[in-house]
């Protein structure tokens, strides 16, 4: 029936004006493989020991909650210095990066991001010693049904 | 200064890892939003907040707009001896932020 | 609805007239169905909470992650300040923030003082000017929605229990005649979605009951604390109808009707909402 199509039509026009002006497709995708070894100084991180706890599916890409869990002693001859957050789609390929040491007791750290779109989010790990590890996970992003701007 | 609140566990025995929390209020505005007339609102985001417990700091974030509105942090410590646990903050247009608590160790 | 049948009767043929038959019986039913699903509150009633997802309830539960906490502060602390008009601080007549336990319930009213129904933003907004001597708060400032989300939180987990009669009785009414009429390019009334549709999905978003229970509240997408007219503001923009401003009659309205309609329901402010 024709009220139907139409507020389909309009529902679907109504998503696609929630885009970022740039669309999609125009967002970049950053070499994350770069940006690693630009921060571990063309060191090779090790895969593993890096938990990236993210939602499977965001709601709100304003907000994402982010987990990120390293296994590590924290003592003054093994611990995580640094936790580097990074994006492949975002604006900005560097979300956060957090400072750690020994008196950390545990190599944990909680906060929410924001996730432009659909995408792989990395977290490198640096260790004492010269150490680097890396873990990500995938993330799938929705935005709100009812797009409110002129509100 | 920018309003913020810091939780710390109730008690904790010497040596035990406890948990910390930290909530900025704050826009983190990212710089590629626009107002009502359509102006570019620019960016200013909280860029460096440190926690410091026993004399010496603890955690330390160095942040962008990637970073949620209303920055919410989860960390962990050593609990050592009983003291001020304090946060403080700095954003892109030079405001700051601070809050404390007290951890009692047993 | 007398349009489209006027119409369908235009057509020639048996099919016109079949389709003419048809179109006036789902023309009643759907008429039938707004009108008398309107006349009654949702059965079962669900607050908000019930449409969001367990990361939302778990954050709106948690007294310290909530980011809507934050604005509860802050309202802590605009109400022990004196304020710029040089009059008394807000705890200089109410005392501890905790004696407006139950306020919130009571709102939208009417107030004697105003002669007309307000919500609670509009009569904390009147508080400081006729009482303190300052120029009010403009919608959604700082100050009003702190204020506001602190004053809401002392009544947090009491029923909403709202007067619609004598004075507030017109307000009531013109609220719930809004509720009901189709408004915007889409061409829906509030009842359309939140009454006949309530539990089902509307782009991959379940639609709630419209229950006015978790404002303020801190909607992810505003990444800000707003008011219920704000919201309800975005649901005009959503049908893509003209928003009525700020205070305004139309709002204040709608608002005790949705209040009258969730009586029983515990406030929950602040709320957090995708």
């Amino acid at each position: 029936m024709k009220r139907r199509g139409f507020l389909r039509a309009a529902g679907a026009a109504a998503a696609a004006a929630s885009l970022p002006a740039s669309g999609q497709a125009l967002l970049p995708r950053h070499d994350i493989a770069a940006l690693v070894a630009e921060i571990t100084g063309g060191a090779v991180p090790e895969r593993g020991g890096v938990t990236v706890e993210l939602p499977s599916l965001a709601e709100n890409g304003n907000f994402v909650p982010l987990r990120i869990r390293v296994a590590s002693p924290m003592t003054a001859e093994d611990h995580v210095t640094a936790l580097h957050v990074l994006s492949e789609r975002n604006p900005r390929p560097r979300i956060a990066t957090f400072r750690l040491g020994p008196p950390s007791g545990r190599a944990e750290v909680a906060t929410r991001v924001r996730l432009a779109v659909a995408q792989k989010v990395t977290v490198l790990a640096a260790l004492s010693g010269g150490r680097f590890r890396v873990g990500e996970a995938e993330v799938f992003v929705t935005s709100a049904a009812c797009i409110d701007e002129g509100a | 200064m920018t309003l913020g609140r810091i939780q710390v566990p109730p008690a904790a025995r010497a040596g035990e890892v406890v948990e910390i929390r930290l909530l900025i209020q704050h826009p983190m505005e990212p710089g590629f939003r626009r107002d009502a007339n359509g102006r570019l609102i620019p960016m200013n985001v909280v860029n460096a907040v440190a926690c410091r417990y026993g004399g010496r700091e603890v955690f330390r974030a160095e942040l962008g707009p990637g970073v949620a509105a209303n920055p919410y942090f989860a960390f962990w410590v050593r609990a050592e001896a009983s003291g001020e646990v304090s946060a403080e903050w700095l954003d892109d247009a030079g405001v700051r932020g601070a809050v404390q608590a007290q951890l009692v160790v047993s | 609805m007398a349009g489209r049948r006027g119409r369908a009767r235009r057509r020639a043929g048996a099919a016109g007239r079949f389709v003419t038959r048809l179109l006036g019986v789902l023309a009643l039913i759907s008429a039938a169905a707004a009108f008398g699903q309107a006349a009654v509150r949702p059965d079962p009633l669900q607050p908000g909470t019930a449409f969001q997802s367990a990361d939302v309830r778990a954050l709106q539960a948690d007294d310290f992650a909530n980011p809507g906490m934050l604005w509860v502060a802050r309202g802590a602390e605009f109400w022990a300040a004196r304020p710029a008009g040089g009059g008394k601080a807000c705890a200089g007549c109410h005392g501890e923030p905790a004696a407006m336990r139950g306020v919130a319930t009571r709102y939208p009213r009417h107030d004697p003082e105003l002669r007309r129904v307000t919500d609670l933003s509009g009569r904390i907004d009147a508080c400081n000017r006729r009482h303190q001597g300052g120029e009010g708060y403009p919608p959604e400032s700082q100050a009003l929605l702190s204020l506001a989300a602190l004053v809401s939180h002392q009544s947090r987990g009491m029923p909403v229990a709202v007067d619609v009669s004598g004075p507030a009785n017109a307000a009531f009414r013109e609220g719930q005649a809004l509720y009901r009429t189709r408004i915007g390019q889409l061409n829906l009334a509030c009842t359309h979605c939140h009454d006949a549709n309530w539990g089902r999905t509307l782009l991959a978003e379940p639609i709630s009951q419209g229950h006015p229970t978790g404002w303020p509240a801190y909607r992810l997408e505003w990444q800000s604390l707003g008011s219920l007219q704000r919201r309800l503001r975005a649901c005009f923009f959503g049908v893509r109808a003209e928003q009525p401003a700020y205070g305004s009659e139309d709002l204040v309205g709608l608002e005790l009707y949705l209040a009258w309609r969730a009586q029983g329901l515990a406030v929950e402010a602040p709320g957090v909402r995708r």
